[in-house]
């Protein structure tokens, strides 16, 4: 098995505050790869709000680092065989229905006599 | 002769309810290490009864009778010991005798006692297996045989189980003799642990032994009261667990009809479920929210709680969203299918499918059953299989039964559309 981390990235709308439906609906999803025994971390949401972006020669601006027009809003940790599993899990996610989208990348196992 | 009879179905009932409190006012005084003393006054001081009692007649006052006894056993014993220590073993040391033993028997030395062994008894150094063992022989004073039949396992293996983990009790240094904080504090999710799965053991267990289960349920809600009366171990995850229990417990006459067969949840007569322990349910539920935490107990609770009231409407996405938080604290494939049991019942059958076989629990029973519940009204054929495989795969008796059934009722109703 494999540790894969799923990052969601949102529009860039500060003020987006998603309805109890859509939390139900994240809430579901969630609680289906657990069901599935494959949720290895549930990660947690980041404020968009309460956010700096530090950059070199001490500079400090309000937000997140939007520059892309979009920002990260969490991650979960999934367990699976393969990336494509994980690609699939992510499929479903309902961030999709909102312009956003969601990065999957293989945890990488740093082994000791490699 | 007829008071032999009554002595005959009284002693038993005694026995079941006096033995733990007892061995555990007497182990508390002895220490662990000395368990089989405290055990052997107390089954000497039954043994006495049963002859005394045959032949005399029962006492006006049977309990009292019985401690009396115990507590002249146990001064004896004392005697015969100091005898030893000091003429036997030379061992003259007067002021460290230990003074006699105030065995005043009240109802707080009984629940301080009582508590004091639950924890003694949860030791993380066994399995969980064997601490609901232990639990059952010491706590509850249950028989081997009774524990066996409880497990639907064989005599020897619960005997082999009980006798290791008695070695584990014997050498954990647990002090059972002052209840202190910080002792109870680390043991405290064992124990509640242990008592969760001790009721539940009774409430699913595979034996067909109707009364040994609603036993071990009403035993494992004795347990947990003790728990909840002392300010040190009040906790509000105790009280959800209490909640928990009542809930479960208000419905154990409903679900099973005269022949003993299951009767499933949607068919029960509402009119069975006990109103007094479901107003009990919510008295601790109540108690559970006092504080902040949020445990899988206080989940379950909830759970419990919406399968009691079956009028409101939006009870299924009540249970879904209990069922998603329970399911990210702690994976199980039972409250996996749970949870997709109750997804089905909120967002449609089709939907549940899709949801359900993506748990991959081929090898599951409850799994199999339903797979077939889902499609029953959708694709007979794949139903019936399903079921099929769930018939092969349970080990309960009475399971197959009930899934034969709707087998069966599945069939005669595709054909008469046909």
């Amino acid at each position: 098995m494999k540790e894969f981390v799923l990052i969601f990235r949102t529009s860039n709308n500060a003020d987006f505050k998603p309805s109890p439906e859509q939390m139900q609906e994240r809430m579901n999803w969630m609680a289906g790869i657990a069901s599935q025994n494959k949720l290895v971390d549930k990660g947690n949401s980041w404020s968009p709000v309460s956010a700096k972006t530090v950059r070199p020669g001490n500079v400090v601006t309000d937000g997140p680092y939007t520059e892309i027009k979009e920002f990260v809003a969490g991650y979960v940790i999934v367990r699976t065989e393969t990336l494509e599993e994980a690609v699939e899990l992510a499929k479903d996610n309902p961030v999709l229905k909102s312009g956003g989208n969601v990065e999957v990348r293989e945890v990488l196992k740093r082994e000791i006599n490699n | 002769m007829e008071e032999k009879a009554t002595s005959q179905q009284l002693l038993p009932h005694l026995f079941r309810l006096e033995y733990a409190k007892m061995t555990a006012v007497l182990c508390r005084h002895f220490g662990l290490q000395h368990i089989e003393i405290a055990e052997d006054i107390v089954s000497e001081t039954f043994l006495k009864a049963t002859e005394f009692w045959g032949l005399n007649g029962i006492p006006a006052n049977p309990t009292a009778w019985l401690y009396t006894v115990a507590k002249n056993k146990t001064k004896d014993f004392l005697k015969r010991q100091q005898l030893f220590d000091t003429q036997v073993k030379g061992n003259i040391r007067t002021e460290e005798q230990q003074p006699a033993p105030d065995l005043a028997f009240t109802q707080q030395l009984f629940n301080d006692s009582q508590l004091a062994m639950i924890f003694a008894v949860c030791n993380p150094a066994n399995s969980p297996e064997s601490q609901i063992c232990l639990a059952l022989q010491i706590l509850c004073g249950f028989s081997v045989e009774e524990i066996a039949n409880a497990f639907l396992a064989k005599t020897e293996t619960i005997k082999k189980r009980l006798l290791r983990a008695r070695t584990n009790l014997r050498n954990d240094d647990f002090k059972i003799t002052t209840l202190q904080e910080d002792a109870i504090q680390p043991r405290l999710d064992t124990v509640l642990r242990t008592l969760y799965l001790l009721f539940n053991e009774g409430y699913f267990s595979a034996s067909n032994n109707h009364l040994i289960r609603k036993e071990l349920c009403s035993e494992a809600i004795r347990l947990t009261l003790l728990l909840a009366e002392h300010p040190l171990t009040n906790s509000t995850k105790v009280n959800a667990l209490l909640a928990l229990m009542c809930y479960q417990s208000s419905r154990l006459d409903a679900r099973e009809d005269e022949a003993g067969e299951t009767i499933l949840f949607e068919q029960q007569d509402k009119e069975l479920w006990s109103k007094e322990l479901i107003d009990k349910g919510n008295y601790y539920l109540v108690n559970a929210c006092l504080g902040n935490e949020v445990s899988k107990y206080h989940l379950e609770a909830g759970i419990a709680y919406w399968h009691t009231t079956p009028t409101d409407n939006k009870k299924w996405e009540h249970i879904l969203q209990l069922y998603n938080e329970l399911i990210l604290i702690e994976y199980s494939p039972m409250t996996a299918l749970n949870r997709t049991f109750a997804f089905a019942k909120v967002y449609g059958y089709d939907k549940g499918i899709i949801e359900a076989e993506k748990l991959q629990l081929e090898t599951n029973s409850y799994y199999q059953s339903l797979l077939g519940y889902l499609y029953a009204d959708r694709d007979v054929e794949k139903a019936v299989g399903h079921y099929k495989r769930a018939i092969e795969l349970t080990k309960s008796a009475k399971e197959k039964r009930t899934l034969l059934k709707e087998v069966e009722r599945l069939k005669s109703s595709s054909t008469s559309i046909k």
